[in-house]
C-alpha cells in the first residue's frame, strides 16, 4: 500500500511539473490561437541562459534571475513582433509550422550562445525524500518535487487570479474570445499579444529552471514539450485549470501505468502511454475536461 | 506566347475530363517524365541520384501521402514518420518470412499493413479535430517506434532492431546500383503521383475535400464522414508505408526505428506546409526544397569558411556552423511561411497566370 501511495503521490507531484509546461501553451493559445510548439524551445532557452550566465560570467544568482527575465521577455516580444505579427489571419497550421521553425532558431541560437555541453543547475533545494514521512509512513516524496509542486501551484493561481481579476486578465479573454469585437471596444490588440508573449517567457523560464535543476540543462530540456502535450489535450487547449487537472491525471496515471502495467508489456511505455491515457479521455470529450465546447453550425 | 489555351476546344466529355487540359500542360509533364526516365540516368553521378535525386523522390512520395490526409481530407496529422516505418519493416518482414512473393507485392502489402496501421490510428479523427487529432496522432508516433523496439521479431532478432534491407529482386533482375534503385523508385513514385493525382479529382477526392472544409456540411450533404476520414487515413498511410520501404530499400538499405522520428514527421510536414496544402505538384516542390535546402545550407556555410579561411586565416567553429545551419534552417522556414504561405505551388500558379499573358500587359 505504501508502495502504491508512494508511486501515486511522485507521479501527481511529476505532473505538476508537466502542467508547468502545459501552462505555457495554454497562455498563448489562449490569447492568439497560436499552438506555440517553441515553448519547449523557450523553456531550454531559458535555462540555459541562467546557467550560463551564473557559470560563464559568474553573475549571482538573485541577478541573474532578473537578467533572464528580461531575456525571455525580450525573446517573447520579438517573436510576437517577427514572426505572427506578419502571418496574422493566417490559418492555424501555418502558425504551427511557423513555430516549429522558430524552436529550430531558438534551439540553434541557444546552443551558439552558450555551447551545447549539459550543465547543471542548482537551486539550493535536494532532491532527497522528507525523513519524517519516511520514517512515519515509509514513504518516500522528493522534498524537490515538493517544492516544484508549490511553485507551480502558486505560479497557477496567480495567473489564474491575474486572468480573472485584473483588467489586463479581462482584456486578455476578450482578446481569446474574438478578435475583432476586442478590437471593436478599443482593446489594444497588440499590446495584449506582447503581454501575454512576455508572460508565456515567464512561465518557460520557471519550468526551465525547475526541469533544469530537476533533469541538467541540455539539449534534451527540449523535449519536456512532448510530456507537456498530453496534458494540454486532456486539459483542453484554452484552460487553465485545466492544464493543472490534466498534469495532475497525466502524472499519476503514466507513473501508476509505468510501474503496474510496463512489466508486462517490457517496459519503456512511458513514451506513449501518457498519450493513451489522453485519447482514451478525449474519446468522451472531444475538447478535453476543461477546453471550451465547440458547437459547429453550418 | 506560348502558354495560351486559346484556340484548345474540348468537344467531348472525355476531353472535358483529362487530367491536364491544356496542351501545353501535357507537354511538360510528358518532357518532364522524359527527362527523369531518360535523360537523368545517362547524365547524373553516383552522388547526385543517390544522395539528392533518390531521397527527394521518397520524400516526394511521402508528402504526397500526408498532403492526401491533410492538403485534402484537412486530417492534421504528426504521426507520418510512423506509417513509413511500418512500410518499411512490413516491406522487409515479407520479404524475409515470403520469399517467394514478388518485390512489389511484398511492397504493396506492407503498404497495406502501414493503411491498417493508419485506420487504426485514424479512428480518433471521427471524435477529435484539430490540434487535438494532431497530437493524438503523437500516440501512434510513440507506440510504433517503441512497438517495434520492444519485439524484436519485427527486426528478426537482431539485436538493436536493426534491420539490412535485401537487395530487391524485381522479376529475377537484381536492382542494385544507384542508377537502377533510382530507376524503381521514379517508376513507384510516377505511378502513385498519377493514382493521387486522379484520386483527387474522383468522388473520392471531392468528398475529402468537403470534409476538409466543413464536416458537418459535408455530412449534411450526404458523405459518410467515418468512410472518408478513414479512408484519407488509409490511402495516405499507404504511400507513407510505400515512402517507408523505398526509404529502406532503395536509400538508406540499413534502417534503425529510431530513423523514424518525430523529427522525420515534422520535415514532412514541412514539405506539406512550402510545397503548398493541397497540391500533388507542390508536394514533389517541397520534398525538393525541403531536401536540397540543408545541403544547400551545409554547401554555402563551408564556402563561407573557405573564404575566411583564406583572407583571416580563421573559420568558424563546428559547432557554431552547425547551429548556424540549424538557426538558418529555421529563420527560412518562417520567412518563407510569411512570404508565402501558400506554398511553393501557388507561386508556380502565380507564375503559370503571367505566362498565359506574356508578352502583353493584359
Amino acid at each position: 500500500m505504501s508502495f502504491f501511495l508512494e508511486v501515486l503521490i511522485g507521479g501527481l507531484l511529476s505532473g505538476v511539473m508537466y502542467s508547468l509546461v502545459a501552462l505555457g501553451f495554454v497562455l498563448i493559445f489562449k490569447a492568439s490561437g497560436v499552438f506555440n510548439f517553441a515553448q519547449g524551445a523557450m523553456v531550454f532557452f531559458a535555462a540555459i541562459t541562467f546557467v550560463g550566465l551564473q557559470k560563464e560570467y559568474g553573475i549571482d544568482f538573485w541577478l541573474a534571475l532578473p537578467l533572464t527575465l528580461a531575456a525571455m521577455v525580450v525573446l517573447g516580444l520579438l517573436i510576437e513582433r517577427v514572426v505572427l505579427r506578419p502571418l496574422v489571419n493566417q490559418p492555424q497550421i501555418t502558425l504551427f509550422m511557423a513555430t516549429i521553425g522558430l524552436s529550430f532558431f531558438i534551439e540553434g541560437l541557444a546552443q551558439m550562445l552558450w555551447g551545447s555541453t549539459p550543465r547543471g543547475l542548482e537551486l539550493g533545494i535536494q532532491d532527497q525524500p522528507f525523513e519524517w514521512l519516511m520514517n512515519r509512513f515509509n514513504i518516500g516524496v522528493s522534498q524537490f518535487d515538493v517544492f516544484a509542486a508549490v511553485v507551480s501551484g502558486v505560479l497557477v493561481v496567480l495567473l489564474a487570479i491575474f486572468f480573472q481579476r485584473t483588467r489586463i486578465g479581462r482584456a486578455l479573454r476578450a482578446v481569446a474570445d474574438d478578435h475583432q469585437a476586442a478590437l471593436s471596444v478599443g482593446i489594444p490588440l497588440q499590446q495584449i499579444w506582447a503581454i501575454v508573449w512576455g508572460v508565456a517567457g515567464f512561465v518557460a523560464l520557471v519550468a526551465g529552471m525547475l526541469w533544469g535543476a530537476r533533469n541538467g540543462v541540455s539539449f534534451s530540456l527540449t523535449f519536456v514539450v512532448l510530456k507537456a502535450l498530453p496534458v494540454l489535450i486532456l486539459g483542453g487547449f484554452e484552460s487553465i485549470p485545466g492544464a493543472i487537472v490534466g498534469g495532475l491525471i497525466i502524472g499519476a496515471a503514466e507513473k501508476l501505468c509505468e510501474v503496474y502495467l510496463g512489466p508486462y508489456v517490457g517496459g519503456g511505455i512511458e513514451g506513449w502511454v501518457a498519450y493513451v491515457i489522453a485519447l482514451l479521455f478525449l474519446l468522451v470529450r472531444p475538447e478535453g475536461l476543461f477546453g471550451e465546447k465547440h458547437i459547429d453550425r453550418v | 506566347m506560348l502558354y495560351r489555351e486559346a484556340g484548345q476546344f474540348k468537344v467531348t466529355y472525355a476531353k472535358d475530363q483529362q487530367i491536364f487540359p491544356i496542351r501545353q500542360d501535357r507537354i511538360a509533364v510528358i518532357a518532364v517524365l522524359v527527362f527523369a526516365f531518360v535523360v537523368v540516368p545517362l547524365i547524373a553521378n553516383q552522388y547526385w541520384l543517390s544522395a539528392i535525386l533518390i531521397p527527394v523522390l521518397i520524400f516526394s512520395l511521402a508528402t504526397l501521402g500526408l498532403n492526401i490526409l491533410t492538403g485534402y481530407a484537412g486530417q492534421l496529422s504528426l504521426g507520418t514518420a510512423a506509417f513509413m516505418a511500418v512500410g518499411a519493416f512490413a516491406a522487409y518482414n515479407f520479404e524475409l518470412r515470403a520469399p517467394a512473393l514478388p518485390l512489389p507485392v511484398s511492397f504493396f502489402l506492407a503498404g497495406c499493413c502501414a493503411a491498417l496501421v493508419g485506420i487504426v490510428f485514424g479512428l480518433p479523427s471521427l471524435r477529435i479535430k484539430g490540434f487535438y487529432l494532431a497530437v493524438a496522432t503523437l500516440a501512434a508516433q510513440f507506440f510504433v517506434v517503441w512497438a517495434l523496439v520492444r519485439f524484436p521479431w519485427f527486426s528478426n532478432n537482431s539485436s538493436s532492431g536493426v534491420i539490412t534491407a535485401q537487395t530487391m529482386v524485381v522479376f529475377g533482375v537484381p536492382f542494385e546500383t544507384p542508377v537502377e534503385k533510382y530507376m524503381i523508385t521514379l517508376t513507384i513514385v510516377a505511378l502513385l503521383a498519377l493514382a493521387a493525382k486522379n484520386l483527387v479529382r474522383s468522388a473520392t477526392g471531392r468528398a475529402w475535400m468537403a470534409v476538409r472544409d466543413m464536416d458537418v456540411a459535408a455530412e449534411v450533404i450526404g458523405i459518410r464522414p467515418m468512410r472518408t476520414k478513414l479512408l484519407a487515413f488509409a490511402v495516405s498511410s499507404f504511400y507513407c508505408g510505400i515512402a517507408g520501404a523505398l526509404y529502406a530499400y532503395a536509400y538508406l538499405g540499413t534502417v534503425e526505428p529510431e530513423a523514424f522520428t518525430l523529427d522525420l514527421s515534422f520535415r514532412i510536414l514541412f514539405m506539406v506546409i512550402i510545397g503548398g496544402m493541397g497540391s500533388i505538384l507542390g508536394s514533389f516542390l517541397g520534398a525538393a526544397f525541403i531536401v536540397l535546402m540543408p545541403i544547400v545550407l551545409n554547401v554555402t556555410v563551408h564556402w563561407l569558411n573557405g573564404i575566411l579561411q583564406s583572407a583571416f586565416a580563421w573559420s568558424l567553429p563546428g559547432s557554431i556552423t552547425s547551429n548556424l545551419e540549424l538557426m538558418v534552417f529555421g529563420g527560412l522556414i518562417i520567412f518563407f511561411l510569411i512570404v508565402e504561405p501558400h506554398g511553393l505551388a501557388r507561386l508556380w500558379q502565380i507564375g503559370k497566370e503571367k505566362l498565359r499573358l506574356w508578352p502583353f500587359p493584359h
